[in-house]
């Protein structure tokens, strides 16, 4: 069954190159300079492979990342760290309801230009990422700890556990979960937001500064292939650290 | 060591679940008995200072507990060591706790996490678990709960020989229960 499935999805994926090819072709044989509009997804696919075997791409990839996964990491430390007081403590939670109410209704082109003004430019991908992933992970951390079983906590209690014991055989089994669907989501969230404040902040050498010019000098195989570059490095990223996760989850469990 | 009790009163929301409970608790194995919502389980709860009485008074069980519930509440993700390292920490000693779970039948568990157990394996897990973490006093909530005759008989030698002198407060409604462990009954009404 999921064989099939499988199948039947990379059926849809090759209709759909087929088709964005097709259009390509037809653009380009329609208009003087059709190509420019749409570039084919060979072109596209050209083009990363001769920029995947130069440096400055690989140096690009590097400063994004540096910065991207930065504000990711730091954003889940916060989360944490504010996660298990705001569980306990009614006053904490209804102290952080607002400003993660206001960053999660708030436009991220709004924090952007907002942050243009208080941050140089090489920092703003970093500020931007933690901004956006943090109500995502705290949100989640929180409902998982306010979800922990009341009797297992009580047992824990009355065996005299240790905080260290209960955190790694009561809350880290309890939270885990929620923690690995809030990673996943603000992963593919922090590279959105984080290379949309590249693209505005221009900051010399990120991956966002590459996409940006591609565009200025109509170098359309160029922004798919940065495009393109941007989605493998944010997917492998995220297949990455929730294999870590489920490692560490194994582990925890043994 | 002797628990005494004197007219503990509690309610719950104007409704009397313990009206004037006195008793005494001596050394050994004592049987708290009573129908059905007549306030056992709230008794032991109060001893294990997980709730607080509205009047009345409670000598000597000021000390550190061990128990088992009326809910298992085992970790559902470790297996049989992973639960009794959890209460036990340092003192966990392999040997001492293959011997009690074979005592206990559970030697067939082995790795299992505790998920794929039977009601009557996790039963039996945890009254392992109070038998070996340390502690001054036992209060078992019907603890043979949904296990068959033998292994009932074989879990009441297991408290018999492994409460090393603790006084042991069990709540249960079977009267052979009281019998196999010698107990002294206490009747609430």
């Amino acid at each position: 069954m999921a064989r099939r499935r499988g199948a039947l999805r990379l059926w849809a994926v090759v209709l759909w190159l087929a088709a964005w090819q097709l259009a390509a072709v037809i653009l380009a044989a329609a208009y003087p300079h059709g190509g420019l509009l749409l570039a084919s997804p060979l072109s596209a696919l050209r083009r990363l492979g001769e920029l995947a075997v130069t440096a400055a791409f690989w140096r690009a990839v590097g400063w994004s990342a540096c910065r991207i996964l930065g504000g990711f990491l730091l954003s889940c430390l916060a989360a944490a760290v504010l996660a298990a007081p705001a569980a306990r403590y009614g006053w904490v939670r209804e102290l952080l309801a607002p400003p993660v109410a206001a960053v999660k209704a708030t436009p991220v082109a709004s924090f952007i230009i907002l942050a243009l003004v208080w941050l140089d430019s090489g920092r703003l991908s970093l500020f931007i990422a933690f901004l956006m992933v943090f109500p995502t992970v705290y949100l989640n951390l929180l409902e998982g700890i306010r979800q922990t079983d009341p009797q297992l906590l009580e047992m824990a209690r009355v065996f005299r556990a240790p905080l260290g014991r209960r955190l790694a055989g009561i809350y880290l089994p309890q939270v885990l979960p929620y923690f690995r669907s809030a990673a996943s989501l603000g992963l593919g969230l922090c590279w959105k937001a984080g290379v949309a404040a590249e693209v505005i902040g221009l900051p010399a050498g990120s991956m966002g500064e590459r996409l940006y010019t591609a565009k200025v000098y109509f170098q359309t195989p160029d922004l798919f292939a940065w495009t393109a570059a941007i989605v493998a490095v944010s997917a492998a990223f995220e297949r990455l650290f929730l294999k870590l996760m489920d490692i560490l989850a194994g582990k925890a469990a043994a | 060591m002797e628990i005494r009790v004197r007219d503990l009163c509690k309610s719950y929301g104007g409704v009397p679940v313990l009206r004037n409970v006195t008793f005494t608790a001596g050394d050994g194995v004592t049987c708290v008995m009573a129908p059905s919502g007549a306030g056992k389980t709230t008794l032991l709860r109060i001893l294990l200072g997980l709730e607080t009485a509205d009047g009345g008074t409670v000598e000597g069980a000021d000390c550190r507990w061990t128990a088992v519930f009326q809910e298992d509440r085992l970790l559902e993700h470790l297996d049989a060591a992973g639960n009794l390292r959890f209460v036990l920490g340092r003192d966990y000693d392999g040997a001492r706790a293959a011997s009690l779970l074979a005592e206990l039948g559970l030697e067939e568990a082995g790795r299992k996490a505790v998920r794929e157990y039977s009601g009557g394996m996790r039963r039996r897990l945890a009254l392992a678990r109070a038998l070996l973490a340390e502690s001054a006093a036992l209060a078992l909530d019907e603890p043979f709960a949904g296990l068959d005759g033998e292994t009932r008989r074989r879990a009441w030698s297991c408290i018999l020989r492994h409460r090393a002198g603790r006084p042991v407060l069990l709540v249960t409604h079977d009267e052979e229960d009281a019998a196999g462990l010698g107990a002294a009954v206490v009747r609430l009404a």
